[in-house]
């Protein structure tokens, strides 16, 4: 099927994004070979340029790796995969803070709504920043 | 990048008071799809008649491959028109005998597999088929040869959605990485997922050429968005 893609950013960040996720999540293992550009391409319905443009982006950055005429695999780096996990993670944090911010509420209080979904009163460790 | 279609001071003047193609200037490189889009009457389908050869510009320089455009550059130049030019009389075994004949670098094996994965009977005469399958037939055609250049005009206009999405998803799977595929069209929200690089047109004029992920990045809208925006009336 088709990738659902927003409308109002550049494509190949959303491509990055999503090949992040799957890497994060574990659809594509830590060295595990990737499908080529062109089958991703088509899979996702996008142009395969798009999708090179994206894959150059995740090289650059580590997280795949290409070798030679294998094709590409997904690093072995552990800590590369839970940084980027961490960073993903921050930007889902920071869309609901911003979302938060907009109906009135601090960023403390944003915190005190999510323990309360969890049912847990309060943590004060995590009061700290 | 290596330039594929070089275009100077454009012009096709049709008389003094309808200048469809007004000076236009562009360079378009090998290896993209590029979107032709403007509003009806914005000069595109003129535009790529001149390209093809079938008009003859009022003045100004078309090269492909840097080559004058005739006998040449149609041998590498696959074209789907925004009408069909071919007869409902015909069983699709013939066409395929008149586009064998007609092009060197037409694959019967490449269309016959794609027919046959669309489900269309090779002796059925075009004619029976509906519109949607017409136009799918005509665009399996198109993309069976091994072009430089892919000029398709309007192809997904008329058609259901699916029938789009099995169209856009044709032109990704069979055009080949060093081809150019110029893909005019009003329908932007629909293609503009598969396209490297936009055109926009107005009045014969060009209006922008720049990439869809720039149009993004630097507008924080969809090309379709940013186009009702440009040519809101």
């Amino acid at each position: 099927m088709a990738w659902e893609l927003d409308n109002d950013r550049p494509i190949y960040a959303q491509l990055v994004e999503r090949l992040q996720v799957q890497v994060v999540s574990g659809v594509y293992q830590p060295g595990g070979k990737l499908p080529s550009v062109r089958e991703l391409a088509a899979v996702a319905a996008v142009n395969p340029n798009t999708m090179q443009k994206a894959f150059a982006e995740l090289e650059k950055s580590g997280l795949i790796i290409t070798q030679g005429t294998n094709g590409r695999v997904v690093t072995e780096d552990e800590r590369l995969i839970q940084d980027i996990k961490r960073q993903l993670a921050k930007r889902h944090g920071e869309a609901y803070f911003s979302a938060m911010e907009g109906l009135g509420y601090t960023r403390i209080q944003a915190v005190g709504i999510l323990q309360d979904m969890e049912g847990r009163g309060e943590v004060e460790d995590e009061r700290a920043d | 990048m290596n330039e594929l279609i070089e275009i100077q001071g454009l012009t096709k003047a049709y008389d003094a008071q309808h200048v469809a193609v007004n000076n236009v200037s562009l360079m378009l490189p090998q290896g993209k799809i590029i979107g032709l889009l403007g509003p009806n009457g914005s000069g595109k389908t003129t535009l790529i008649k001149m390209l093809n050869g079938l008009l003859t510009p009022t003045q100004g320089v078309i090269r492909i491959g840097g080559r004058p455009v005739g006998v040449e550059t149609k041998a590498h130049v696959s074209y789907l028109p925004d009408r069909t030019y071919l007869s409902g009389n015909k069983k699709v075994t013939q066409i395929l005998d008149f586009f064998c004949d007609f092009y060197a670098d037409f694959s019967r094996e490449r269309a016959i597999g794609m027919l046959g994965s669309l489900g269309v009977d090779p002796d059925a005469r075009m004619g029976t088929l509906s519109k949607g399958t017409k136009e799918k037939v005509q665009l399996i055609l198109v993309m069976s040869r091994e072009a430089d250049l892919y000029i398709l005009d309007e192809p997904i206009a008329g058609v259901d959605p699916a029938a789009r999405d099995y169209i856009l998803r044709t032109i990704l799977n069979n055009y080949n990485p060093n081809a150019t595929v110029l893909i005019s069209t009003h329908l932007i929200g629909d293609v503009e997922q598969v396209l490297d690089e936009v055109i926009f047109m107005r009045y014969g004029h060009l209006v922008l050429y720049t990439s869809v992920d720039n149009i993004r990045e630097r507008h924080g809208k969809s090309v379709d968005a940013y186009f009702r925006e440009v040519f809101a009336c």
